[in-house]
């Protein structure tokens, strides 16, 4: 009697193992979003900048110039423990082994080559939006920047976060597959869209976050705790940001606000990367901002 | 007009430049207004050649020159004895001055030469035309950035 119920536990539990085993697989992208075209370095190095790449993998205090070298080593800390930026540089120790296929499947699935899960301080959520044969450009620029022989640093996560696997059910419950602003919007706005939701992941810093550290999409852009704990992420939703489309586009492309103060911490290096966008793109970014709702 | 400006400016500049030899003549909290009283008006000049290079208000050679040179003047002092020991963020409640300031004065300086140079590439180009006002704020954008980027706290 014993011994049966202790089979039938012992089953139950096994095929609920089973079963986390399998919402929790890593999902690569799909053959046919893979194939397509060879990517062009030179219509890459606009994308590359819009994606914000080289804010994040540039070593500390580096410079972000037209050759980034994508050693890594920031250190990003979060309510689950600090991450580091890997090595993402075309080199042995970063990404220069890597095919194209396996280079699209991390950053826009959160997949290793090894077929392990990424945590999401990898802003694939965003990164999942992006056209492929935009994707294929950025990578056939990020393969003509300078090479790095620096090790990747591991993280610092503490049990249970140090369990990859676990972000399997993390992607089931946050990975988007549409626009978050949804309805009729201009062409411009939708062009803007694309960089602001997509390339370069806004929300990512400037919408808050739940529990698990998933974005609150009801919140959008409305601000958010600096996870490095200096300061407020400002609201950019027209609640917060009264900005005209002209200051907030010049804004992008030169740092100064309004009032002729300059960016600071963070967004100074978004804006460096900004600065290498047409100014018809800053401009649907700035369109696209003001189409989104306003949030108090 | 423009006669009287230039030794005005000379002399506020000189003065500037001579503060840092003297002791550290003022309180932190008197520091801080100072510092933040200097940068907005900095702000305000450059206020005149943004509004300008963003299309905002026509070009005129002889008010952006005018901007240009003030601007470069209050650019000599930015390195002057605002940035007393006691005034960071550590210090003071409303300071945005970061403790780093202080643990390495000479990049500070190397960052203020830069806004220097900015600022006096800035007068070369303001009475040129537009498009070398233009090209000429990115690179002061730069210089004032770099610094608010290491040394000042985000703003709340």
């Amino acid at each position: 009697m014993i011994a049966r119920a202790l089979g039938a536990g012992a089953a139950i539990i096994l095929l609920g193992a089973a079963g986390v085993w399998v919402i929790t697989a890593p999902e690569p992208l799909p053959a046919a979003m893979i194939e397509g075209p060879p990517g062009d370095a030179q219509r890459g190095a606009a994308i590359f900048a819009a994606a914000g790449c080289a804010a994040c993998h540039i070593a500390p205090e580096a410079e972000i110039d037209d050759a980034p070298v994508l050693s890594g080593g920031r250190a990003f800390a979060s309510p689950f423990g600090t991450f580091h930026a890997p090595n993402i540089s075309p080199s042995p120790q970063g990404v220069g082994d890597w095919s194209d296929a396996e280079i699209m499947d991390a950053v826009m699935r959160g997949v290793a080559p090894s077929g392990a899960h990424y945590y999401p301080a990898l802003p694939y959520t965003a990164y999942a939006l992006v056209e492929p044969q935009d994707m294929r450009d950025l990578i056939a620029h990020l393969r003509t920047l300078p090479p790095s022989e620096a090790e990747s640093l591991p993280h610092e996560l503490p049990f249970p976060f140090s369990i990859r696997r676990m972000v399997g059910i993390w992607k089931r419950l946050n990975m988007s597959e549409d626009w978050t602003l949804e309805g009729e919007i201009s062409p411009q706005a939708t062009r803007g869209r694309y960089i602001a939701e997509a390339l370069a992941h806004c929300g990512e810093c400037h919408t808050p976050r739940g529990p698990l550290g998933g974005l609150d999409r009801s919140r959008w852009l409305a601000g958010a705790e600096n996870p490095s704990g200096d300061g407020r992420i400002p609201n950019i939703t027209p609640a917060g940001l009264d900005w005209s489309e002209e200051d907030i586009a010049y804004y992008l492309e030169s740092g100064f606000t309004p009032d002729f103060d300059t960016a600071g911490g963070e967004m100074a290096l978004v804006v460096e990367e900004m600065g290498r966008l047409t100014a018809e793109d800053r401009a649907a970014v700035a369109a696209y901002l003001k189409s989104v709702p306003p949030v108090e | 007009m423009i006669h009287l400006r230039r030794p005005a400016i000379a002399a506020a500049a000189l003065a500037l430049l001579a503060a840092p030899l003297s002791a550290e003549v003022f309180e932190p909290k008197k520091a801080q207004e100072l510092r933040e009283s200097h940068m907005k008006l900095m702000g305000a000049h450059l206020g005149v050649l943004g509004t300008m290079a963003k299309g905002e208000m026509e070009y005129d050679a002889n008010v952006a020159s005018a901007a240009a040179e003030a601007l470069a003047g209050l650019a000599q002092g930015t390195n002057g004895n605002y940035w007393v020991e006691g005034s960071s963020t550590e210090d003071l409640e409303d300071s945005r001055a970061l403790p780093e300031l202080w643990q390495d004065m000479e990049d500070v300086g190397q960052k203020a030469a830069a806004l220097r140079d900015a600022t006096q590439a800035m007068q070369e180009a303001a009475g040129t035309d537009l498009a070398a006002l233009q090209g000429a704020m990115k690179s002061v954008g730069d210089a004032c950035g770099d610094c608010h980027k290491a040394y000042r706290k985000p703003e709340e």
